[in-house]
């Protein structure tokens, strides 16, 4: 893994019925950063995730992983180097069984039967679900949907890990679970999400999108700890935060 | 509710489909292909015969048992449902009157006893049927309709159906309580509001499979899905196949019952 | 209605097999051809959606009782005929297994009966004919509304046919008709009403989704006339073979030995009592629609032939049964008390 830079040259994105989705995002993160993308709904982060990852390909300006430039061609390219975990489990799993599931990816590589295996065990390994791999999904809790669809990503190897709420629906325990999971893993990580502590437990850096445009960039502790920028952004501070609120330079 | 009752009910089957058992553990193809041929056996008596079928009841009884599958669950569902097969049964007795034979100097007409026939036929191949999802999973059966050379296609998107079948059916649940719970009476329940609430359903469900396939392309799907191949027919299933062929047909081209009952009542005298 | 296993004999069962198969696999060629490989989670969600729909009951108007969805029509407006019949034959599997609706042998019979007259017969005769991309409200509503109509009447009748081909009831033809058709008649209308008020309804909220839709279905449908007419001369043979191998060997198709062991001249009986029913069903199916039910029709419902051998009913006949279903009993709770007992060890 040679070190990997996500660069957004003044992207934006437009949808085919006239929502203008992103409206001119430019920033760079660094191999191994842990980023939060923090917005009000329907501020554009869906739709940024979606480009970082390949699905939706920028109407203008560009998005380079990798130093691989986004365009029709090189799409699945991007998409096997970044690691897309869903916001809805039952999206991501689609398979009879978990053991499926996370060899849906390696398989796709063209992998052999053994290194399949060995990939799967690994992953879920990784996240300990080994003992789960002949469930099927629908057999499965939330929480551990959730640690086999991050298994199903990390079975392809991607140089960034990309995670659109990943602790919607979570019970506490399972929360606490994934949050020491995500603070384990050396990736590159991009975090959109509601749950502002997680993202100042897991992420350095945080960004605020609004009307799809990039309203502050900055470490995490100090974005989210500025409660009058929070609040114009239709956010509140981070409930661990909220009785010791310290006023940011601004 | 009868929307609950049956989301439980398939929910319960699909639990029961992957235990461990004897049966459970049978090559599914091979499952399949004996119930079939059961099926076959049970429906190629003529109207009238009653005493042959009895002995087909060892088929699902083994099922059962040896599958450890509650036999409340089962007989639930066989004499729950009002099937098509009675409703039109139900006529033969009403047109046949003709009397066949005299039992302890009662007179049954022939309409009762295929209407008899037709019951036990159906008792017979609805548990069976029920009794091979019960000790196969699904994802058994459609790997061993692939095997069986059934296309891919077809297939693969059982295997999605079943994937997605308890997730929309919660959805649908769902919206059901939210309607249900503004309903009064009929109220509510108009076709007007059922169009509004399926549509929408249909465009979430829509919605949903465009995710899906955004998660099938980010792991690299290029149009091939593989099925996993988990069985492996080994001496036990063939022995099954064998023996219980053998008993099928034996059971059909001899009246044992009657053999046994003539013996017996030779006995008796 | 679900044709039931019970009302069905081998040759006719296995018929209505082959010809499902026989699409099923025809289907799949067309698709491997030509699918957006987006189809494939998509059939399959759509085919869960029909089971969802299905447990959302609606009132029916006057009479006030419960209804609910088929799917068949619209299953093959979303997805043009070659993926609709794969995943109407999905659903009935599902139907078949988990609910126990129809049975192994009826599955076949099912699938035709379900899938092939929306699919191949009303979907690119009647709808297509009528809709085009902007049409009106009205003119789905009238294509929805015979579609749906047609369909379920031909499915009717296809049950009718198949019981009656079978041998098991002794339902008069037209009796069986006057029964099932209108009945079908009424739920169709209703069906094709709501099926109507969906397309509409969904046209006007994510008008995207319909076109898309189809444009993903032109790359499968486009069933042109020749090959609709090939399709209807498949099914004429196919019924037709099925009945009329019927009345030449022997009803059982499978040559069973009872006369070789006992010697009971029963079967040329019952061929010849059959062979006249289906006379009969050919003679009034080629009057349609002039309709008469001639007053000679008792003949057809004569008093079955006497299959002299036990009907079980004769007191040996009795007896043996019960000892077997003992049997039966003593060798389920063995087993049970067996499997309980490994467990406990």
């Amino acid at each position: 893994m040679s070190h990997h830079i996500v660069e957004l040259k003044d992207l934006h994105f437009l949808y085919p019925d006239g929502t203008e989705a992103i409206n001119g995002i430019t920033f760079k993160i660094f191999h191994g950063e842990s980023v939060g993308i923090a917005g009000a709904n329907g501020m554009g982060k869906t739709t940024l995730l979606l480009n970082l990852s390949g699905h939706l390909i920028p109407t203008k300006g560009e998005i380079d992983i990798g130093e691989v430039n986004l365009t029709k061609k090189t799409r699945h390219e991007i998409m096997r180097k970044v690691g897309f975990v869903f916001q809805r489990t039952d999206d991501q799993l689609f398979m009879p069984t978990v053991y499926e599931d996370v060899a849906f990816g390696p398989v796709n590589l063209g992998l052999t039967e053994e290194k399949v295996d060995e990939r799967v065990k690994s992953a879920l390994d990784m996240v300990g679900c080994y003992h789960l791999k002949d469930r099927p999904p629908h057999r499965l809790s939330e929480g551990q949907k959730r640690a086999v669809s991050i298994a199903t990503v990390m079975a392809m190897d991607p140089d960034i890990l990309i995670m659109d709420e990943p602790a919607s629906n979570l019970d506490p325990k399972s929360r606490r679970q994934l949050i020491n999971l995500l603070k384990g893993f050396k990736h590159t990580k991009i975090v959109a999400s509601h749950d502002l502590d997680l993202i100042l437990d897991v992420c350095k850096r945080c960004i605020i999108i609004r009307e799809g445009r990039v309203v502050a960039d900055g470490p995490a502790e100090e974005i989210l700890l500025n409660k009058p920028l929070l609040e114009e952004n239709s956010l509140e501070l981070p409930l661990s935060r909220q009785h010791s609120a310290v006023r940011g330079p601004f | 509710m009868t929307f609950d009752l049956e989301f439980f009910n398939i929910g319960y089957l699909d639990t029961l489909s992957y235990r461990n058992s004897f049966v459970h553990r049978l090559d599914p193809r091979i499952k399949i292909i004996v119930s079939f041929i059961f099926v076959l056996f049970v429906v190629s008596f003529p109207k009238y015969e009653i005493s042959s079928l009895i002995p087909f009841f060892f088929y699902p009884v083994f099922l059962l048992t040896a599958g450890n599958i509650p036999l409340k669950a089962i007989a639930k569902k066989v004499f729950f449902i009002s099937p098509f097969a009675v409703f039109i049964g139900i006529f033969n007795p009403l047109i046949d009157t003709g009397t066949l034979y005299t039992v302890f100097g009662v007179p049954v007409s022939g309409g009762w006893l295929s209407f008899l026939s037709i019951l036990i036929k159906y008792v017979l191949t609805v548990s069976t049927a029920l009794l091979l999802i019960a000790v196969t999973s699904f994802p058994g059966i459609c790997e061993a309709l692939e095997r069986l050379k059934l296309p891919k296609v077809f297939v693969i998107q059982l295997l999605f159906l079943y994937r997605y079948l308890f997730v929309l059916l919660e959805e649908s649940l769902r919206m059901m309580r939210a309607r249900d719970a503004r309903s009064f009476g009929n109220r509510g329940k108009e076709i007007k509001t059922f169009v509004r609430l399926i549509s929408v359903l249909l465009i979430r469900s829509i919605e949903r499979a465009e995710m899906i396939y955004r998660a099938m392309l980010s792991r690299g799907f290029r149009g091939e899905i593989r099925v996993l191949r988990r069985h492996r027919i080994n001496v036990y299933d063939i022995l099954f196949l064998m023996i219980s062929v053998t008993v099928f047909y034996l059971f059909r081209s001899f009246h044992l019952v009657n053999l046994l009952g003539e013996t017996f009542s030779r006995v008796l005298r | 209605m679900h044709m039931a296993d019970a009302l069905l004999s081998p040759a006719v069962g296995g018929a209505m097999w082959a010809g499902s198969l026989g699409t099923i696999i025809y289907c799949a060629k067309k698709l491997r051809d030509k699918m957006d490989d987006k189809m494939i989670p998509l059939m399959g969600i759509l085919g869960a959606f029909i089971f969802a729909g299905q447990m959302i009951n609606f009132t029916i108007p006057v009479t006030g009782s419960s209804g609910h969805i088929g799917g068949g029509m619209i299953l093959t407006i979303l997805l043009g005929p070659y993926a609709a019949f794969i995943v109407i034959a999905s659903v009935l599997v599902i139907q078949a297994l988990f609910f126990a609706d129809g049975g192994l042998l009826a599955l076949g019979a099912n699938i035709w009966n379900m899938g092939i007259y929306p699919a191949f017969i009303a979907y690119p005769l009647i709808y297509k004919s009528i809709v085009r991309k902007n049409s009106s409200n009205t003119a789905i509503t009238i294509a929805s509304v015979l579609s749906v109509v047609i369909g379920l009447q031909l499915g009717a009748l296809s049950v009718v046919l198949e019981t009656k081909s079978s041998g098991i009831t002794e339902l008069p033809l037209d009796t069986f008709l006057l029964l099932m058709q209108p009945i079908h008649l009424a739920i169709g209308l209703i069906e094709g009403f709501v099926t109507a008020g969906i397309v509409i309804y969904v046209r006007s909220l994510r008008p995207d989704i319909v076109e898309n839709l189809e444009g993903v279905k032109t790359l499968s449908a486009g069933v042109s006339l020749k090959k609709v007419i090939i399709a209807l001369g498949v099914l004429a043979v196919i019924t037709g073979g099925a009945l009329s191998w019927f009345a030449s060997t022997h009803p059982d198709g499978l040559e069973w030995s009872i006369e070789k062991i006992y010697g009971k001249p029963e079967i040329p009986d019952k061929a010849d009592s059959i062979k006249e029913a289906i006379g009969k069903l050919q003679e009034k199916t080629v009057i349609l629609p002039d309709y008469s039910f001639p007053a000679k029709e008792g003949q057809e419902e004569k008093t079955p032939s006497w299959p002299a051998v036990d009907t079980g009913t004769s007191f040996s006949g009795l007896l043996g049964g019960i000892m077997v279903l003992s049997l039966v009993i003593l060798f389920g709770l063995g087993i049970r008390f067996m499997s309980k007992y490994r467990a406990k060890t």
